[in-house]
């Protein structure tokens, strides 16, 4: 390891992997090492004891729950938006021949405290129960102008300055009710707070457009899953960034940041040995220095023996913020067997949203009524952490941000995009395809 | 046209035991003296004929990941194949073949079919002995030959006696290899088909 690098990553959470990988791919040399001996960071996925051992009480599992590699338990409970950029990254790098996907079932919100599918096209919105007669034809409409919106055709901007007013003044154009309101920007622009609605209305149309065109994609859902879980995504381009020469180390504590005179970073010692770098890259528990906590996420993951009332497989679960009496959304995520993270006959339920009070646990409980028994429950509470900008100035060191608390990836995505663009100078086009490395037969 | 059955196959050593050699000694019948430690390759394909169907494997070399033990488990998972390759004049290899023998019945959901490679059979001073290996490759139901990339002796014999083992699924006939996958696209170009 004692040689010059390109690049020195530390953490291999996904983050970290596919910026490692994007890297690689690009040309560059790069050394990635992580204190732990397993991938993922805190985005990996768990088998049952090390979730036992990690976040229970020491004990071991039960063993009616069986064998501990049946279970591939996502510490951050995600899925991935099917025409997101996670899946663009996913095809641009080819890393998709690792991996199977499967379609997630349903996609859910609740109203007055019952679950109910969330209609995303014209046609379902006039079929569904969740409105009137007269909202349900506003809403169709607002969709077919979602549907028909182009930036380049102002005529299909129906008068409206999309770049220039606020999205609450497209709910008023379109007089859509303050539920119906809540349920578009929620469970269809999934928007965790109503902060959107003073942001111009591009943003939110984009994003139901997002959740439209992903749903048309695979049909039952806008989400898709990687077959073992979240933490094989991290792995998967770790893989890549190893084909294109990327260094991988494992179980390496990073004893301290090395700097230049001129105060930019030179490289990192690891049991006594020094690698020097040009930029320093990775997750923020390498970095407590320069990162600071901006608010707390609370997780829980419930094992389940009964799908979640109102669902039939794996599901997502928006409970929007107004009717808890919240300023955030609780989402809560069921997973079957199918998805192959849990063993059969049973589920497993999470339950996440940022913390607003002194109980967090408390603030998840109208999720735990949802789930119904729970045979047992883990609850963590973990600080979202973000770099401070000024403590980071003119050292070459780029350090992400926690994973947030919401259901997908695209926040995810857009802080590796930013990283990578500045750290190579470099804009990323994820439509483009790269090179076909190495792929031979006989 | 006869059935294809397509199974991923994984190689499993130590650094530097000839886990690539065999691969391309298999796949294109080369042997390079020197070869650099593995970059490079996503994974590479060789189809088997037997008696009434055929057998197509896709070979994924560690990518180098093994050199700081730091081989992600996602490489081997699922895996219906898999080498585990020692070098014959090196003990210490043959130790870590049988921990990933172990790590394989232990951590793997679906059976995997083992074949133990004892490889550099062509060197002198061998330091495990052939009725050592195949004792133990008896007792672990393992298919065992020792091979030698260099003088291609024994890969041939091992690639086939896997092909012939490995149980025949019918779900797994399909003509483009069984992979079928929800976001392949662009699969034609992705998996050497």
């Amino acid at each position: 390891m004692q040689e010059h690098y390109d690049f020195i990553i530390l953490g291999t959470g996904l983050k970290e992997c596919l910026l490692s990988g994007l890297l690689s791919v690009h040309g560059k040399k790069v050394l990635h090492m992580d204190r732990n001996d397993y991938y993922g960071g805190a985005s990996a996925s768990l088998t049952l004891e090390q979730l036992f051992e990690q976040q229970g009480k020491g004990e071991a599992p039960p063993a009616e729950l069986g064998r501990s590699r049946e279970w591939s338990i996502d510490i951050v409970p995600k899925y991935l938006l099917a025409g997101g950029r996670l899946v663009k990254a996913l095809t641009h790098t080819n890393v998709t021949r690792y991996l199977d996907f499967m379609s997630v079932q349903g996609s859910y919100v609740t109203r007055k405290g019952k679950v109910r599918k969330v209609p995303a096209t014209a046609g379902e919105a006039l079929k569904s129960s969740l409105m009137g007669p007269f909202e349900k034809r506003r809403m169709a409409k607002f969709l077919e102008f979602v549907r028909d919106f182009d930036p380049e055709k102002p005529e299909t901007a129906k008068g409206l300055d999309l770049k220039a007013q606020p999205m609450s003044e497209v709910w008023a154009k379109f007089k859509l009710e303050p539920d119906t309101v809540d349920f578009l920007g929620h469970a269809m622009g999934l928007y965790l707070t109503d902060e959107y609605l003073e942001r111009p209305g591009i943003e939110c149309v984009d994003r139901i457009r997002l959740y439209v065109e992903s749903l048309a994609r695979f049909g039952n859902s806008p989400y898709i899953y990687p077959q073992y879980g979240i933490g094989d995504l991290p792995q998967a381009f770790a893989r890549l960034s190893a084909i294109y020469g990327g260094v991988y180390m494992m179980r390496k504590p990073i004893e301290e940041i090395l700097f230049n005179e001129d105060g930019t970073v030179r490289g990192i010692k690891s049991e006594g040995e020094e690698a020097t770098c040009d930029v320093l890259i990775g997750d923020p528990s390498y970095f407590s220095d320069y990162v600071e906590a901006t608010e707390k996420i609370v997780r829980a993951i419930c094992i389940l023996q009964t799908p979640i009332a109102g669902t039939t497989g794996s599901a997502q679960i928006i409970m929007p913020q107004k009717q808890l009496g919240r300023k955030n959304d609780v989402y809560v995520t069921a997973q079957t067997h199918d998805l192959m993270t849990v063993a059969k006959n049973y589920l497993l339920g999470f339950a996440s949203t940022t913390v607003e009070t002194e109980n967090p646990e408390a603030e998840l409980q109208p999720a735990f009524d949802l789930m119904g028994p729970i045979l047992h429950k883990f609850v963590t509470v973990s600080d979202y952490l973000v770099p401070v900008k000024e403590k980071l100035a003119g050292k070459k060191i780029y350090v992400t941000s926690s994973y947030d608390a919401t259901s997908h990836f695209e926040t995810t995505i857009d802080d590796v995009i930013k990283i990578y663009e500045e750290v190579s100078g470099e804009v990323l086009d994820l439509d483009a395809k790269i090179a076909q490395p190495g792929v031979d037969q006989e | 046209m006869q059935k294809t059955h397509s199974y991923k196959l994984v190689l499993l050593g130590e650094s530097a035991v000839g886990k690539s050699s065999i691969t391309l000694r298999f796949v294109r019948n080369e042997f390079t003296e020197s070869q650099e430690p593995t970059i490079g390759a996503a994974f590479l394909a060789r189809n088997i004929s037997c008696q009434d169907y055929t057998v197509r494997f896709e070979i994924w070399d560690t990518a180098g990941q093994e050199r700081y033990h730091s081989l992600a488990p996602m490489y081997y998972r699922g895996a219906p194949a898999a080498v585990v390759v020692y070098d014959v004049t090196d003990r210490n290899s043959y130790e870590k073949a049988k921990k990933w023998v172990q790590q394989l019945k232990e951590e793997q959901r679906e059976t995997t079919t083992i074949a133990l490679a004892g490889n550099k059979r062509d060197l002198p001073n061998h330091k495990v002995t052939i009725q050592e290996a195949q004792e133990y490759a008896v007792a672990e139901g393992l298919i065992f030959h020792e091979t030698s990339a260099l003088s291609n002796y024994g890969i041939t014999e091992l690639f086939k006696e896997l092909a012939d083992k490995l149980p025949k699924k019918s779900s797994a006939i399909v003509a483009d290899g069984g992979m079928t996958k929800l976001l392949d696209d662009d699969n034609s170009g992705g998996c050497g088909c």
